[in-house]
């Protein structure tokens, strides 16, 4: 099955007052009308899977998928348990939530599928699948917001649920459960004296309904950092929902967007906001952040080797050869071919036009070589930042280990092998931290070899790598 | 007439001596004191690791050194004669002020939404209810925005029943739980130590008030920046260590201040802990504790140390019953 497709967005306020007490006040009012004409479109789309964001359902551990079948309890908020309860017995996509989860998994992301008894669904999604799908006809699916998740993770997680979507031929609906200006009133308020929380909160809400309304998600999606700063008290979970919206939408910056309504929750900016995929026909990008594809981030904190990151990156390569680079650096070059050049499929791809050795009379000139993997493009012992640039940890052993594989495997297509090398050139990004552990695995390979050796300490490699080495080897035939 | 004042959120309150509505049988009755004040902290791992009747997942044992922490704290407390235990838990997190449990009997089964696999805990525990709306009252009165929780549908947050289970796994004893009020959030972490520190002072001075013997919990971890993977056996032990090297050292500060009695100082740095350790104490527990301990130049005693998925926790307990006035 394919060709499936979002066939709708829509954002919706966290707080239970539309659904308890809509009544008391007349903003809280015009939201209920608003959830109530979303549910009214989405009951009249083709829509057969719902596919919910919540930003009040935070994760740590990666991200966290609700696949019980039938979660049933009875919600109390934690700040308005006065409003009442809520009831609920979901009819949740348990299917689609393990495939997703699967593809999670393949895109480099941690994830797992929550199915337990009593499991409590938080706020967001409880609201918005009580008013948007009130009868249960369409199944669901809910996903928690990573407290540590950056854009590329959140955007990535996005970009496997398109795949499920796409590959299973669903017709679904993404929705984002937040507030826009957050800051609500820290004390007891009458319900009648809810307004927004400030005037720059309103008017940064104002400035993202504008946006939305001329279907730049995209937009509203690149400026989440400033939202957040500008309007946003931190909590839990920052503004990521764009991020995830907007990946599940192609980054797209074109889209119909309508505000159904805009009012205060207690402070808080509350919007009801469709988005259909129509275009409206304008939409250029005015910012360009990268679009990533798989995640290469952090996750190996628990072990810097982690085998577990070598079966990822095993998996990814499986789903799509043409790994994204962009993130670890620039894009790969098919070696050059000039008479004398000896090249390896062994060995990784340049970054450039030139090959991965040459020979000249005896002797063999290597390339810079660093430690990725030929096939995956993956760094044993980790990338030293992330795409962001952000510092990682990363083994400096494991990196040094895998150069003199890389080393070898190139030798050997040459017919030589690492006993013959004559001279080494080590460049280093970080002297100071990782002199001692590339030494110790020096003493333990080349150095029992014996060659010449200069190492250097330089800025940057064009990868994020921490060690290259520049290496001449003898060559008998 | 004179008067006392208390500024918070954008309020002046100013309280007539007479409408301090003192309890006119507190001349009458024994002066309730705290007679212990704790750090416990409330990961779930720790209750999984105990494998107790309620929790439904099992588990092979680990991080040790916490439970037995917890162990010894059980001990020590065991020996002291106490009413209540009042704790103030961070993930009962409110943003519209402070709420405290307001029914007398909590029954249900409370399942952590980070950490399923690991809690899933059914419990029963009993609030004093008399006490918690003394201290909402008093609180109430001195400008704090308070709210009493009174919806017998509501779920009592892990955090609470984690540190309610690992103090007392016999829940004998009834609880006032407090929850933990975001104001570092929405203002600082400067007006949210004013406002718990007033909390603290509160809640020491209502339980003299009662007359009852209380011993008070603030359920925190130190540092508190969370390994964002996990084992693929939680309790594997050969992967628990703390975040980072930074985080150490700032739970050692921390912890030598506990240990030579400065608290003071804790007080004067938390703002730079709770930003560079990431500190759990930002939901107001320790500040409280501090203040309601009235700030004791006196050393605790630390009964454990250890790390659970990469964050610093601290088992301790600030024996007052040992440096009050007249005790040897």
């Amino acid at each position: 099955m394919s060709d499936g497709e979002i066939i709708g967005s829509y954002i919706v306020p966290v707080h239970p007052h539309t659904y308890l007490v809509p009544e008391k006040n007349p903003g809280w009012t015009k939201l209920r009308e608003a959830f109530d004409e979303a549910a009214l479109r989405i009951k009249n789309s083709e829509a057969d899977l719902l596919i919910i964001y919540s930003t009040t359902w935070p994760s740590i551990i990666g991200h966290q998928i609700q696949a019980d079948p039938n979660p049933e309890w009875v919600m109390v908020d934690h700040d308005f348990h006065d409003l009442g309860s809520i009831p609920y017995s979901f009819n949740i996509d348990s299917e689609f939530a393990n495939a997703w989860n699967e593809a999670n998994h393949m895109r480099g992301l941690k994830s797992r599928t929550i199915n337990y008894y009593g499991f409590p669904i938080d706020v967001g999604s409880v609201v918005a699948l009580k008013l948007l799908n009130p009868d249960n006809a369409i199944p669901a699916v809910i996903v928690s917001s990573n407290v540590y998740a950056n854009r590329s993770e959140t955007s990535v997680m996005a970009k496997a649920c398109l795949d499920v979507v796409r590959n299973t031929g669903r017709k679904a609906i993404a929705i984002t459960a937040m507030s826009l200006s957050n800051r609500m009133f820290t004390e007891n308020i009458d319900p009648a004296d809810d307004k927004i929380h400030s005037l720059k909160d309103d008017e940064w809400n104002c400035k993202i309904l504008e946006l939305m309304e001329k279907g730049r998600l995209e937009d509203v999606g690149q400026l989440s950092r400033t939202i957040q700063k500008q309007i946003r008290v931190r909590k839990v979970v920052a503004f990521k929902p764009m991020w995830w919206l907007s990946a599940m939408n192609d980054n797209r910056n074109d889209l119909t967007g309508e505000v159904l309504a805009y009012e205060a929750i207690h402070g808080a900016g509350a919007a009801v906001i469709h988005l259909d995929p129509a275009s409206c026909g304008t939409g250029d990008k005015e910012y360009d952040e990268d679009d990533v594809e798989y995640f290469y981030g952090d996750r190996s904190v628990l072990d810097s080797n982690d085998s577990e990151t070598t079966t990822i990156d095993e998996e990814v390569e499986e789903i799509d050869e043409t790994i994204s680079t962009e993130e670890n650096g620039p894009a790969l070059w098919e070696p050059t071919t000039a008479d004398g050049s000896v090249n390896s499929d062994s060995a990784p791809k340049p970054v450039g036009a030139y090959p991965h050795a040459r020979r000249v009379g005896d002797l063999l000139y290597l390339s810079g070589v660093g430690p990725r993997q030929a096939l995956t493009n993956s760094i044993p012992g980790g990338p030293i930042h992330d795409e962001d640039g952000e510092p990682l940890d990363y083994d400096i052993k494991a990196q040094t280990q895998a150069v003199i594989d890389n080393i070898a495997s190139i030798l050997e297509e040459a017919g030589s092998s690492l006993d013959q090398i004559i001279d080494v050139t080590t460049f280093l990004v970080d002297m100071k931290r990782d002199f001692q552990g590339y030494n110790e695995v020096w003493a333990e390979t080349l150095g029992k070899i014996g060659p010449t050796r200069t190492t250097l300490a330089i800025r940057a490699l064009p990868t994020p790598i921490a060690v290259e080495m520049k290496v001449i080897a003898q060559f008998f035939d | 007439m004179s008067l006392s004042l208390g500024v918070f959120n954008s309020k002046i309150i100013a309280l007539a001596e007479s409408d301090k509505d003192p309890n006119p049988l507190r001349h009458d009755m024994a002066k309730g004191k705290i007679v212990a004040g704790c750090i416990a902290p409330h990961p779930p791992h720790l209750v999984y690791a105990e494998n107790p009747d309620q929790n439904e997942p099992t588990s092979e044992g680990g991080w040790e050194q916490l439970r037995w922490g917890y162990e010894r704290l059980r001990e020590s407390l065991s020996e002291i004669e106490h009413d209540v235990i009042v704790i103030l838990s961070p993930h009962w997190q409110t943003y519209v002020g402070t709420h405290f449990l307001g029914l007398e009997n909590f029954q249900s089964l409370s399942v952590d939404p980070v950490f399923p696999n690991l809690f899933r805990y059914h419990y029963d525990l009993n609030i004093d209810v008399e006490l918690a709306k003394q201290i909402h009252d008093n609180a109430e009165k001195a400008g704090l925005a308070v709210k009493m929780m009174e919806n017998p549908d509501f779920r009592v947050d892990y955090g609470t029943i984690t540190t309610g289970h690992l103090f007392n796994p016999k829940w004998d004893k009834p609880l006032v739980v407090i929850s933990s009020n975001r104001s570092t959030d929405y203002y600082s972490a400067e007006v949210m130590q004013e406002m718990m520190i007033e909390l603290g002072r509160i809640t020491r001075e209502t339980i003299e008030e009662s007359g009852k013997k209380a011993v008070i919990l603030a359920s925190n971890s130190l540092s508190h920046r969370h390994f964002t993977t996990e084992s693929e056996i939680p309790e594997d032990m050969s992967k628990e260590h703390i975040a980072s090297h930074a985080m150490h050292l700032w739970d050692m500060r921390i912890i030598d201040y506990i240990r030579s009695g400065q608290t003071q100082r804790i007080l004067d740095e938390m703002p730079e802990f709770i930003e560079q350790a990431i500190a759990e104490s930002d939901g107001g527990g320790l500040s409280w504790l501090i203040s309601a301990l009235d700030t004791p130049d006196y050393p605790a005693i630390l009964h454990g140390y250890g790390t659970i998925i990469g964050t610093g926790n601290a088992v301790v307990e600030w024996p007052c019953y040992k440096h009050e006035e007249g005790s040897q």
